[in-house]
């Protein structure tokens, strides 16, 4: 009798690193963990090329140079470069503070092959206030100029929640404005700071209902010339979402100091070991690393999953949320309306979406900073 | 249909920069690279898309497809249309 032993994973398509978790503005939702890694443990400008090369080489077609601010790299230019030569689609994904039209045209001639700009609201105010860094409108609108001078597609990002979800329709404009090609709506995912400042982010259900009626119209209204991607929040679903395409499924994410995860907020699971791109390549941690096939597939699944029919759709939604929201992160992702734990956390968001501002923690290096 | 996503016999398609059509070895198959986005084409797709060059217009691909494939030209032009039109407003195609 031999045992069973489940086929090799297919390769991952997609390839995430935060380079640094640097980055000169404050955002109540950011994705990076709350504690942010230190500059002096990132990994060197050596170590990221060779995990370049190791990602083109299993199989990965996309890098996305993310942090963080990417930029805040010296060693930027070089970076891409390798990863464009290493045969990789290039995306940086950025602030667009610091980034000037030299570095612009640098990054063009480098082999990037597109930009994402984040905006955090849709006029000078409202962006400025919501990143936490005055100036950065005019500076963020330069940036989109230099992009499109240097003939890169352009992309700008919203990330929506409470205080900006009256914008939608504005970020609409200024996408078509800027001469995007691209724009993403991305309601707030709830991990890392955004868990923290939920309550003052989290948007009432009829504001969110509204914003999705808007970008279908838009769509419509624009089609050939914007297409405008939607993230919809869990917390008001019916079903979660693929988190990260399905755990270990299709994409790598890579810390500043070299941790591979299956998605950025993986260290969130306690017990898992995740090995690093210094000691290990990244095939060796595709194919041999526990934390990666911990809730790989659907053997992992317990009820409702292992049985529902949307169990090769969804991949069980977000093993982070299911241990944020139930305790537990084998348990259905509870944005699922299958979940028990479903309505319980539905109306903790309608009654978040009431409540006051409460304390706000901006992203920083001290995690203590807090404003009433 | 309006201008933002026609195509006419003397549009000259092309991959906008940020758009790659490659050669996808690790599985075998032909991929159109995108912002955020990967369309896995067949090989017909991908003969299409290495004619549209920027060079030649549309009527001259449908000639060179017609040959190739010893097909009725009105055959071809519908179907390369209907793939450019497709990828055209998604804005993975310009002309």
């Amino acid at each position: 009798m031999t045992a069973h032993t489940p086929p090799p994973p297919a390769p991952p398509i997609g390839l995430l690193v935060e380079l640094t978790h640097r980055c000169p503005l404050g955002c109540l939702y950011c994705s990076n963990p709350v504690a942010l890694e230190r500059p002096g443990n990132e990994l060197d400008g050596e170590t990221w090329k060779k995990v370049f090369s190791e990602a083109a080489a299993l199989g990965a077609l996309h890098v996305h140079l993310s942090g963080g601010e990417p930029t805040a790299r010296r060693d930027i230019v070089d970076l891409t470069r390798h990863a464009s030569q290493s045969g990789l689609y290039t995306n940086l994904i950025t602030s667009g503070i610091g980034v000037n039209e030299t570095l612009t045209g640098d990054l063009a001639d480098a082999g990037l092959d597109h930009a994402q700009l984040s905006f955090q609201g849709a006029d000078k105010e409202t962006n400025d206030r919501l990143g936490h860094y005055k100036g950065s409108w005019e500076r963020k609108r330069a940036f989109a100029a230099y992009v499109i001078k240097a003939a890169l597609p352009l992309t700008i990002n919203a990330v929506i929640h409470r205080s900006n979800i009256h914008q939608v329709a504005a970020f609409i404009d200024l996408a078509v404005e800027l001469g995007a090609r691209r724009l993403e709506v991305a309601h707030t995912q709830y991990y890392g700071w955004a868990l923290a400042n939920r309550a003052a982010l989290m948007p009432p259900k009829s504001q969110v209902d509204e914003s999705i009626a808007i970008v279908q119209a838009a769509r419509e209204r624009l089609k050939g010339e914007l297409v405008i991607d939607l993230v919809v929040p869990d917390y008001y679903a019916r079903y979660p979402k693929p988190c990260a395409g399905g755990w270990g499924r299709v994409a790598i994410n890579v810390s500043p100091t070299g941790k591979a995860l299956p998605c950025h907020a993986a260290e969130s699971i306690p017990g898992l070991d995740f090995w690093n791109v210094r000691d290990h390549s990244l095939s060796d941690i595709w194919h041999s690393n526990s934390a990666f096939k911990a809730f790989r597939g659907t053997d992992w699944m317990p009820e409702p999953c292992r049985s529902c029919d949307r169990r090769e759709i969804d991949w069980g939604g977000c093993r982070c949320q299911a241990l944020a929201l139930t305790g537990d992160a084998r348990n259905t992702d509870p944005a699922c309306y299958k979940s028990p734990h479903h309505e319980r956390i539905a109306a903790m968001a309608m009654a978040e979406s009431e409540s006051g501002d409460g304390v706000l923690r901006w992203r920083s290096y001290k995690a203590d900073k807090v404003e009433a | 249909m309006d201008e933002l996503t026609e195509i006419h016999a003397q549009s000259r398609p092309h991959l906008p920069r940020g758009v790659r059509l490659k050669r996808d070895e690790a599985r075998g198959r032909w991929t159109l690279l995108a912002p955020e986005r990967i369309f896995e084409i067949d090989d017909t797709a991908a003969t299409v898309l290495e004619l549209c060059d920027g060079e030649r217009d549309l009527a001259q691909i449908v000639a060179e497809l017609a040959a190739r494939y010893t097909a009725p030209p009105a055959v071809i032009e519908k179907d390369v249309v209907a793939m450019l039109v497709d990828l055209k407003t998604k804005r993975v195609l310009e002309t």
